[in-house]
């Protein structure tokens, strides 16, 4: 049964791939490209990945298409039509995907408990951090813990993305409050995203501090969160949004995520560890691991939501800009 | 059993009117009644199947999960079909019956 949802499923994935190249509409691109992230977060889900769903579902159909759409906001909706022949890319790609099927013929058996990467770490993973670190849900152990190091570049890399964005297009100034903008005419939109705006920030902290115990942790909150924001800038206009979360907030914000995170590992070092070691943060070592990764957490959680709202920030004020010229 | 026979019964006539309105979505003739098909689909359908999921469980904090859902999506799906309806009633759409009127005062 598994394996019948899963084939549905990816068989839909490669019809929703083959609609993308083939359609000229970008609007329709970004609406496909939401529905492709949506179908991966199923498999994830049947794949008994919830967190890596979790992540899909929120950052990929979430704020990706939110983002591209700001992007379309300034680009136009039609692609261009392309003049020269398709013939020698195309050979290229032929080459390219027999030469990557080829490779694959040498791969081990999908799914097989002996699989060299089922055998490496995880194994002692499963079997040691019920005692080394305590922590219910397994995979915030891994990212946050084991893997701490890597989940450092990782929200480094979410930083950067950030800075390269705002030094391409910049934050908007925050004194534009008398320009109008947001939906006036739209009153069941109003009363709804009031609604509901407290109660995805509600969710956002549920998920940010859950993360031990269940699917979810920094990079899904700072999400979720900045989801919130972003709908209160597109109901209630820019100018409003930039009033409640400043830009220069945001900037301070991003920078004091990685901090905190970085700042935890010095930490370590300070009280005799290694560098992002979280035993000798407590008297205990699995209360230390605790301290440890709820504190990261949340400098993940920082950083992410203020690079999403400062990238959406940048590409709203633009839109703003040229809808005003 | 009877909360599994009623929760099949739920589940199924969700599964039903998810159906009915993805046909609906590819059938109806403007957007109008296209955007009426895809909010059954959003409001009865999740109602159905979610309170079938609801008699399924031990009623315990998954039962909980599931009813906040509802709730969410009670809020969040209707105002997204009434943004839709609405966008497209300001950008100057008109429904069929208002083409026939106008093409009617062509005409006559």
């Amino acid at each position: 049964m598994a394996e019948l949802i899963d084939l549905v499923l990816l068989g839909m994935l490669a019809i929703t791939a083959l609609r993308i190249i083939f359609l000229k509409d970008l609007f329709a691109v970004v609406m496909l490209f939401g529905i492709y992230s949506f179908l991966s977060a199923l498999i994830f889900v049947n794949l008994d990945a919830v967190d890596v769903a979790f992540t899909e579902a929120a950052v990929g159909a979430g704020i990706a298409t939110v983002l591209m759409l700001g992007t379309l906001a300034l680009t136009g909706r039609k692609e261009k039509a392309n003049s020269h022949t398709a013939l020698l890319p195309l050979l290229v790609v032929i080459v390219t995907g027999a030469a990557l099927i080829y490779g694959t013929l040498d791969m081990p058996p999908f799914g097989d408990p002996e699989n060299p990467a089922n055998q490496h770490v995880a194994p002692r993973y499963i079997e040691e951090s019920p005692q080394e670190v305590g922590l219910p849900n397994m995979v915030t152990s891994v990212l946050a813990s084991y893997r701490a190091f890597d989940t450092l570049g990782e929200t480094a890399v979410v930083f950067a993305a950030a800075i390269g964005v705002l030094s391409l297009l910049g934050l908007p100034k925050q004194s534009q409050a008398t320009i109008e903008s947001g939906l006036k005419s739209h009153l069941v939109l109003r009363v709804v995203a009031k609604l509901i705006i407290p109660l995805i920030l509600v969710f956002a902290l549920y998920v940010q501090f859950h993360g031990d115990y269940g699917p979810g942790g920094g990079f899904q909150a700072g999400v979720i969160a900045a989801a919130a924001i972003i709908l209160y800038a597109l109901v209630f206009g820019l100018p409003l949004a930039t009033q409640v979360i400043q830009p220069k907030l945001l900037k301070i914000l991003a920078s004091m995520g990685v901090l905190i995170y970085a700042a935890t590992g010095v930490a370590g070092l300070f009280f005799g560890g290694n560098f992002l070691d979280y035993n000798v943060l407590a008297s205990d070592p699995v209360a230390g691991q605790h301290i440890g990764i709820i504190v990261i957490e949340f400098g993940i959680g920082v950083t992410v939501f203020a690079a999403i709202l400062s990238i959406f920030y940048g590409f709203a004020s633009q839109a703003e800009r040229a809808n005003i010229q | 059993m009877i909360l599994e026979t009623l929760s099949t019964i739920l589940l199924i006539s969700g599964a039903f009117f998810s159906l009915t309105g993805a046909i609906g979505l590819f059938k109806f003739p403007d957007f109008f009644t296209r955007v009426h098909a895809a909010s059954v689909t959003d409001s009865i359908a999740t109602i159905l199947i979610i309170s079938g999921l609801i008699l399924r469980t031990d009623f315990d904090l998954v039962a909980i999960k599931l009813l906040f859902i509802l709730v969410f999506l009670l809020l969040t799906s209707p105002t997204a079909s009434h943004a839709l309806a609405k966008s497209a009633r300001h950008g100057g759409l008109l429904t069929l019956a208002e083409i026939r009127d106008t093409q009617n005062k062509d005409n006559g």
